[in-house]
């Protein structure tokens, strides 16, 4: 029974695409504005990333890279709200910001098991047929542990006052809305 | 051994996951593992393993050097042994399906791990993070999950305590480390440093000693520790944590033992904690306080041994620790059984235990015997030994054998009152006392088992005792059970029969004990302390945090141009030959941020301001560009993006124009503008005498320039300098942005969840206790 709806439902949006026009809350909303940015973002992170792999030859680098990949949040949140920017971020701000600096103090750490100092690093180059050569550096990873902690640190600025002060908002608003019903019914 | 304590910390991070999967399992896995180590260990010292070393930083000549040698495997043999029992014991203690089972095993282990660390390092910067590593499992242990307020209360105590202890520690050693020029702890004992430096130096690690091992007047923590689980209680006592102290006392004592900054205060507080200790014990009436008060007594008792730097004390004194690791482990195991399975462990309300349960009071009496200081157990030949090497016609051996003495016949008799209380009685209570069980029976057997070898083949015990002892001189004195009719043995024999008196007596005594005066109650003067460090934060900070944000950057300001105009004006200057520009683009720019700077001030609302400060702001980024230095601009615009877009989300909280100026005082307005003027001016300056010193690039500057594609892999010389040649750097700075980014969140979101716990919910009244005990 179960099996047959989900067969049939499998092409049911799992998401709503754009939210429905019935939000709850008071944030005057732009459609231009949310689809251009629903548009725009994946692109943004992409170039986020182009900034932190390219770090190492042109402008660029995990810092610069992070503020994209935010600004790139940044532009959901202010397009539709903190619903807009749940729905572009899952994963809770804190434990991104962690898991940046962990794998910046775990490439820090790495050399150490290979006998070298603290913050050693390496590369090495390879030649790819038909790609060209391929180069990795191991600050790369370092790198990714900042780009990873700017991208927390943005998303957490946006939850803490952005949203955070948001929900204050709706939260005396709904403390107006109560009294003045409290009142008529005097 | 560096594997040994490097598995221990990754069983302790994979254990939540097994305890999340297979629940009591995961302690049983904790307790192969530290059984592992301890045969690991044993291993390496009979094959005559010494020394390893680890350098982590070489530059900075940091390594971490582990040594083993016959203190630090004793130690290791109580650490991890004990360690062992006591994982294995849990496994039955922690209900079936217990909530925080993963946690507790998790830390016990990395306890372990932790008090391994400590006795195996051998240079004083490890051995100080294992010790505060210690510290910290403590007061997770303790504090559990958080959800009990006196639990709270007492790990917060434990923590204070023994990181202020620490603290001073770590001051004394890097005094100590820097009079004698190594951080090496095997070095340091060999050459110690002499002069007032020295002196400094041993009475802060006194210091750390006192608190960590439970000394007066720092001793409360520890009785107040007994909020957490019996087996965290047996580990904390018979093991861990408070062992450190002791065995820093050991470790140092080859070095210092001839001075009296070294072993007065430590004879004197040994001696008067082992008594008071002994006291307090005597009036208890639940099990593992009476145990509690029995350790503080007891690590009095082995401080004053290992203090005074003769063989024969100092074999007594690693007997007697391997002594008291076996018994009071035992102990505190058998009131943990009591505990859960008679439900309460007040000795007033306990009867009959005994013979319902014969074969864990036959234990228990074994282990008490030996903390009595009963033959043929190992505690007996200790105190043997402890008496023999205080037995001299000298003054200073009769006083201090008048206070072990003392401390002896209260420990008799509070190991009496132990003992009948937990165990005598005619038992006529209900039959709903549940049965030990064969783990938790075995668990409390193995050490009372291992105290009975020891006693009986006291050989085994002197192959380490003795050799540590070696040290202080020639083997005079050895470990037997039976020396003929000597004054030690007349002493114990008094010890006992006193002991037993006393016991008679113990009403008599605890009416006596109740006049203490409440002067000497050190649990108020903890109190105190703390309400006066709040009183003084509280102070400090309403006069220095006034919450004016002029005030804040007015200060700022004129710190910024009072101490480097100091340097500048008497520095030497030479001609500024400022260049007007590199480049004809920079002028454009330039003229755009003075244009955006001059308006700023006019601005009447405050998004107008913000948009002028952050039009600066881009033109910096564009001269950035024009001049060469790509990556600083795009860095610069992108900040300058992120503080436009967080200066709106907090422009929405205020009014949007700005409150109208005329009510201030003209003064302080002035005042203002001056400070402000000054400041741009100054700022200005300064840039300019900056760049117009520097006329080439510097060799460091060059150097990163050279090295960069071979070293680092990369082409982009500041990418390189921030993710390789300077990556501490980086890595600080990152880790500050972690710590700003969670402060500013929890302030953004404090305010929301204050309100909420305001609001009469469901949970209010859970919310309304919290505060109390806030406040209280």
């Amino acid at each position: 029974m179960t099996e047959r709806q989900d067969w049939e439902q499998w092409d049911l949006p799992t998401e709503a695409w754009l939210r429905s026009e019935r939000g709850s809350e008071g944030w005057p909303r732009s459609l231009q504005l949310e689809v251009t940015v629903r548009v725009l973002f994946p692109t943004v992170l992409v170039f986020s990333v182009y900034l932190l792999l390219a770090g190492h030859h042109a402008p660029g680098g995990g810092f610069s890279g992070g503020l994209v990949a935010g600004l790139a949040f940044v532009l959901r949140y202010v397009a539709g709200g903190s619903v807009e920017l749940a729905s572009a971020a899952r994963i809770k701000p804190p434990a991104v910001i962690g898991a940046g600096l962990s794998v910046a103090v775990l490439t820090a750490l790495v050399p150490v098991a290979f006998g070298h100092p603290v913050l050693a690093s390496t590369h090495w180059e390879w030649h790819v047929a038909g790609f060209g050569d391929v180069k990795l550096a191991t600050n790369l990873f370092f790198d990714i542990g900042v780009y990873l902690l700017i991208v927390g640190l943005v998303l957490d600025l946006l939850r803490s006052l952005g949203a955070g002060i948001e929900t204050r908002d709706l939260e005396r608003e709904q403390e107006r809305e109560r009294r003045r019903a409290e009142e008529e019914r005097r | 051994m560096l594997i040994a304590i490097a598995a221990l910390v990754a069983t302790a991070a994979v254990l939540p996951a097994v305890a999340r999967r297979w629940g009591r399992a995961a302690f049983a896995v904790g307790s192969v593992v530290v059984l592992a180590t301890l045969g690991l260990a044993l291993v390496r010292y009979t094959a005559g393993y010494r020394t390893e070393s680890l350098a982590w930083a070489p530059v900075a000549g940091l390594e971490f050097t582990v040594r083993l040698d016959a203190l630090a495997l004793l130690m290791t043999v109580l650490v991890s042994g004990i360690g062992a029992v006591v994982l294995a014991y849990f496994t039955r203690y922690a209900s079936r399906g217990e909530e925080g089972i993963g946690r507790d095993a998790a830390v016990l282990v990395l306890f372990a791990g932790a008090m391994l660390g400590l006795v195996l390092a051998d240079d004083v910067l490890s051995l100080y993070l294992f010790w505060e590593l210690t510290s910290i499992c403590s007061f997770l242990l303790v504090g559990g999950n958080g959800l009990k307020g006196e639990a709270r209360r007492a790990a917060k105590q434990a923590l204070l305590v023994t990181i202020l202890g620490g603290l001073a520690m770590l001051l004394g050693l890097i005094l100590l480390g820097t009079a004698a020029g190594t951080f090496r702890v095997s070095e340091l004992v060999a050459s110690p440093p002499g002069g007032g430096v020295a002196v400094a130096g041993i009475v802060l690690v006194l210091v750390g000693v006192f608190t960590k091992s439970a000394q007066l007047p720092f001793h409360p923590w520890l009785p107040a520790a007994m909020v957490a689980p019996t087996p965290v209680s047996a580990y904390l006592h018979a093991a861990a944590m408070v062992k450190a102290g002791v065995y820093l006392v050991a470790r140092l004592a080859p070095a210092f033992a001839e001075r009296p900054v070294w072993w007065v205060p430590l004879v004197v507080i040994g001696l008067a904690t082992m008594v008071l200790g002994g006291w307090r014990a005597l009036r208890q009436h639940d099990l593992k306080l009476l145990l509690a008060f029995g350790t503080v007594s007891q690590l009095g008792f082995l401080l004053v041994l290992l203090a005074v730097g003769t063989y024969t004390a100092a074999l007594a004194g690693a007997a007697l620790l391997l002594a008291h690791g076996l018994f009071k482990s035992a102990l505190f195991l058998t009131a943990g059984v009591i505990d859960t399975r008679a439900g309460t462990r007040d000795v007033r309300e306990l009867s009959g235990l005994g013979r319902r349960w014969p074969l864990l009071a036959a234990c228990a009496t074994l282990a008490a015997a030996s903390m009595a200081g009963l033959p043929p157990l190992v505690g007996f030949v200790a105190k043997e030994a402890a008496f023999k090497a205080f037995t001299h016609a000298d003054p200073r051996s009769a006083l201090v054998l008048v206070g072990v003495l003392a401390g002896s016949v209260l420990t008799v008799a509070y190991t009496l009152r132990f003992l009948i209380g937990a165990f005598g009685g005619r038992g006529a209570e209900p039959g709903e006392v549940g049965r030990p069980g064969v783990v938790l029976t075995t668990a409390v057997a193995v050490p009372v088992a291992a105290s009975v070898v020891l006693g009986v083949a006291p050989g085994v015990a002197e192959l380490l005792a003795g050799d540590y002892a070696g040290v202080f001189g020639a083997a005079t004195y050895h470990l037997e059970l039976w020396h003929g009719f000597t004054p030690p043995l007349l002493e114990s024999a008094i010890v006992l029969a006193a002991g037993y008196l006393l016991y008679r007596r113990t009403a008599a005594a605890t009416r006596a004990g109740a006049a203490l005066p409440g002067v000497l109650d050190a649990q108020r003067g903890y109190r105190a302390a703390v309400v006066g460090l709040e009183a003084l934060a509280r102070g400090v900070t309403s006069r220095l945090q006034t919450g004016s944000l002029p005030a804040y950057v007015g200060i700022i300001l004129v710190t910024v141009i009072g101490v480097p105009a100091v340097g500048l004006l008497t520095g030497p200057i030479e001609q500024l030959s400022p260049r007007a520009w590199n480049s004809a683009l920079q002028l454009p720019l330039t003229v755009l941020a003075l244009a955006a700077a001059a308006t700023v001030p006019f601005a009447r609302r405050r998004l107008t301001a913000v948009l002028l400060t952050g039009l600066v702001g881009y033109a910096i980024g564009g001269v950035f560009l024009v001049v060469g230095a790509p990556d600083l601009a795009l860095a610069q615009v992108l900040v300058e993006t992120l503080t436009l877009v967080v200066f709106v989300f907090v422009l929405r909280r205020f009014p949007p124009a700005f409150r109208r100026v005329e009510r201030e005082s003209p003064l302080r307005h002035r005042t203002r503008l001056v400070v402000a003027c000054a400041g741009g001016a100054f700022v200005a300056l300064l840039t300019l005498v900056f760049s117009s010193l520097r006329e080439r690039p510097s060799e460091a500057g060059a150097a990163y320039v050279a090295s960069a594609k071979d070293e680092a892999g990369a082409t982009n010389v500041v990418n390189a300098i921030i993710v390789d040649f300077r990556a501490l750097d980086t890595l600080g700075e990152i880790t500050v942005l972690l710590v700003a980014a969670t402060g500013a969140a929890s302030l953004g979101l404090a305010a929301r969840s204050a309100r909420r716990r305001a609001l009469p919910t469901a949970d209010g009244d859970r919310g309304q206790r919290e505060d109390e005990e806030v406040t209280a």
